[in-house]
């Protein structure tokens, strides 16, 4: 038994786990919100990256900078989906919902190839190369700052919902949008609102991971992986969508770990969250945070 | 569903119960089709293999389209795995075939078994499911099933694929386009049949009730967690023949072809042609299908005014996919079947059309 390197990993998945939360949490956030699915969520990730990478790189912005136009840039992004695709579905059965998010999935994941290229491309060193040690343990910088970065959005987040009058708004809105709009909530404000905040963080996490590994299209697949972890967790809880992700990011490293030591089967930790998943939805349905849908007949 | 008016030609009374669940609504619909098949019947005389190799494709994946339509369109149960069943009657048929040497004729009808197995016990946690849990557990057998493919190498050959044999009929190797058309035309021929009588037996009703209204279907005595099921088992069986149709056609199944990018045509060519339209599911697998080629002719036009053009078609061809979806969404949710319906009605009631 290799210790080191277990806690190694655990502690990598506790780091990726928590990205992971963060990209739940705007899924959440939709689906909370809008009853909307958004399987675009991967590309919405990689498109933050690739604008904050061509601010950087091709007009020379200083990272601050840049990063701040990128989230401005997915703001407005997020209303435009919301305005010009879905709004027209509301009301349509959720094979439409859902079909049209695969559908902008893949127009957008062909528009990235062909304008930013199919190969990875890496920032500038924004964090700097050096390493922290923490409990005898080499870990870097750039992973410690995506950890704070992640633990930050969850603290806005919780602000935002408990204490300002949008974010009231919004958990009314999904608490029940006839009454909300009784008491004079624009629901299709919010229901922009909730894509817009949806984009910029996933705007923060792609810019984030793009940070660490590279930008590269295929950092969209992050937005299949978030679908166990937004399951395990309870498809309509943030804070069950935070738990989760930290979930599935030490069971995959886990995962790895007792492939590469006694099991070898090789690639376990893509498809160990699947079976999680279909586990959890054979004992629990609704998830480990989710509300339980009792139906009136 | 649908508002369209839906006119009965004149001294169409239906009298009886079985003039109501006739397979034709009137005569004239019925020999249409059957022209359409003599017509089929005598094309491959005519057609040079471009048109038939599409016509294959078409008619292949229109099988398994169709099995989805079953889940979808019927049933009411989405599911996002399907490449991952289509794939599986294609690896199950070259394996029965090399394994146990049972004629590959026989190995597609069992294919089809098999995969309705495998369909069977994916959908159990179905059972239980709906909405969007369903459409995320569907999600899980696709990429389980695909890495079930990547490891099994005794099953699927692994990284290499596995070679699937030429269909033998009779002492008749169907290794042209021309003999395999037939092939693919008896197949289609039996499975919409078998679904269009599924459609008005009392087990298709169930379904459509299932669909409609869940809990009023269960008041009303259905067996949701059967009925749930079995459609999966009757979707994966026609995705599993065409599976195995496809395997046999290309004489080579490999991974790389069942990803959930497949599965994702599969429901856009239903949506597009129309949900829980029979019909409907061939145009919309035409559509599906011909959109691409139509795409690159279009590229290749507009190239000659803008030259850079011609390096990004296969983006292009992508987007179109997309777009498509998004489009149809917004502007026909019901599908090319629903546009024809409202052509002929239009037709019909002239002048009265409105």
């Amino acid at each position: 038994m290799n210790w080191d390197l277990l806690f190694q990993l655990l502690i990598n998945g506790i780091i990726v786990g928590m990205l992971y939360g963060v990209v739940a949490m705007c899924f959440v956030l939709i689906y909370k919100s809008t009853q909307v699915v958004n399987f675009a969520q991967g590309e919405f990730l990689v498109l933050g990256a690739w604008v904050c990478w061509f601010f950087v790189l091709k007009w020379q912005l200083p990272f601050v900078l840049a990063f701040l136009f990128a989230m401005a840039f997915m703001t407005i992004f997020g209303i435009l989906v919301q305005m010009v695709i879905l709004r027209p579905l509301i009301g349509e059965p959720i094979i439409s919902v859902i079909m049209v998010t695969i559908g902008l999935s893949i127009f957008m994941q062909a528009l990235m190839n062909w304008v930013f290229g199919n190969s990875a491309e890496s920032f500038p060193s924004v964090f700097g190369e050096e390493t922290v040690m923490i409990g005898g343990l080499q870990v870097e910088m750039a992973y410690l700052m995506s950890l704070v970065l992640s633990l930050l959005v969850m603290g806005l987040f919780y602000y935002f919902f408990k204490y300002s009058r949008y974010g009231l708004a919004m958990r009314a809105t999904a608490f029940n949008q006839q009454v909300a709009q009784s008491l004079g909530i624009s629901v299709k404000q919010v229901f922009a609102m909730a894509w817009a905040i949806s984009a910029l963080v996933s705007c923060i996490a792609g810019v984030v991971l793009g940070l660490v590994n590279a930008v590269s299209n295929s950092l969209a697949i992050i937005g299949i992986k978030v679908f166990p972890a937004v399951i395990v967790g309870g498809l309509d809880s943030i804070i069950g969508a935070v738990i989760g992700g930290v979930i599935i990011g030490v069971l995959e490293n886990m995962a790895e770990f007792f492939d590469g030591q006694f099991l070898h089967i090789g690639n376990l930790y893509t498809v160990a969250p699947f079976y999680v998943l279909i586990i959890i939805l054979m004992i629990r349905p609704y998830g480990l945070f989710g509300t339980k849908d009792i139906e009136r007949i | 569903m649908s508002h369209v008016p839906h006119p009965r030609p004149c001294g169409d009374f239906r009298t009886t119960y079985s003039d109501d669940t006739s397979l034709f609504r009137t005569k004239v619909e019925g020999r249409i089709v059957y022209l359409g098949i003599a017509a089929l019947l005598i094309s491959p005389f005519f057609l040079n293999d471009y048109y038939l190799s599409q016509m294959i494709t078409i008619g292949i994946y229109g099988i398994a389209a169709l099995g989805l339509n079953v889940l979808v369109g019927f049933t009411g149960q989405i599911s996002l795995g399907h490449s991952a069943f289509f794939g599986f009657g294609a690896f199950a048929s070259a394996w029965l075939n090399n394994t146990t040497g049972i004629p590959v004729f026989l190995c597609i009808p069992l294919a089809g078994l098999m995969t309705t197995a495998v369909g069977m016990i994916f959908g159990i946690p179905a059972a239980r499911l709906k909405g969007l849990y369903l459409a995320i557990a569907t999600l899980a057998s696709q990429f389980i099933l695909q890495d079930f493919f990547s490891r099994a190498d005794w099953f699927s050959g692994g990284a290499y694929g596995s070679a699937a044999e030429v269909v033998n009929f009779l002492g008749i190797d169907l290794d042209t386009d021309q003999k395999y058309f037939y092939l693919v035309l008896f197949w289609v021929v039996v499975s919409f049949l078998a679904v269009s009588n599924l459609r008005r037996s009392r087990d298709g009703r169930a379904l459509v009730a299932v669909r409609d209204h869940y809990l009023s279907a269960e008041i009303m005595g259905i067996n949701l967690t059967h009925y749930r099921i079995m459609s999966f088992g009757v979707s994966s069986f026609f995705a599993g023949v065409g599976g195995a149709l496809y395997a046999h056609y290309l004489q080579y199944v490999s991974v790389e072809g069942f990803t959930i990018l497949l599965s994702i045509q599969f429901l856009a060519m239903i949506i597009i042609g129309g949900m829980g339209s029979i019909a409907g599911t061939l145009l919309g697998t035409a559509f599906i299908l011909l959109l691409p080629q139509f795409m690159e002719d279009a590229a290749s036009g507009v190239a000659v005014i803008f030259p850079g053009i011609e390096q990004s078609k296969a983006y292009i061809k992508e987007m179109s996919v997309g777009a498509v979806i998004i489009l149809f969404l917004i502007f026909e949710p019901e599908g090319l079947i629903h546009r024809w319906r409202l052509i002929r009605a239009s037709w019909k009631l002239y002048p009265f059309s409105h």
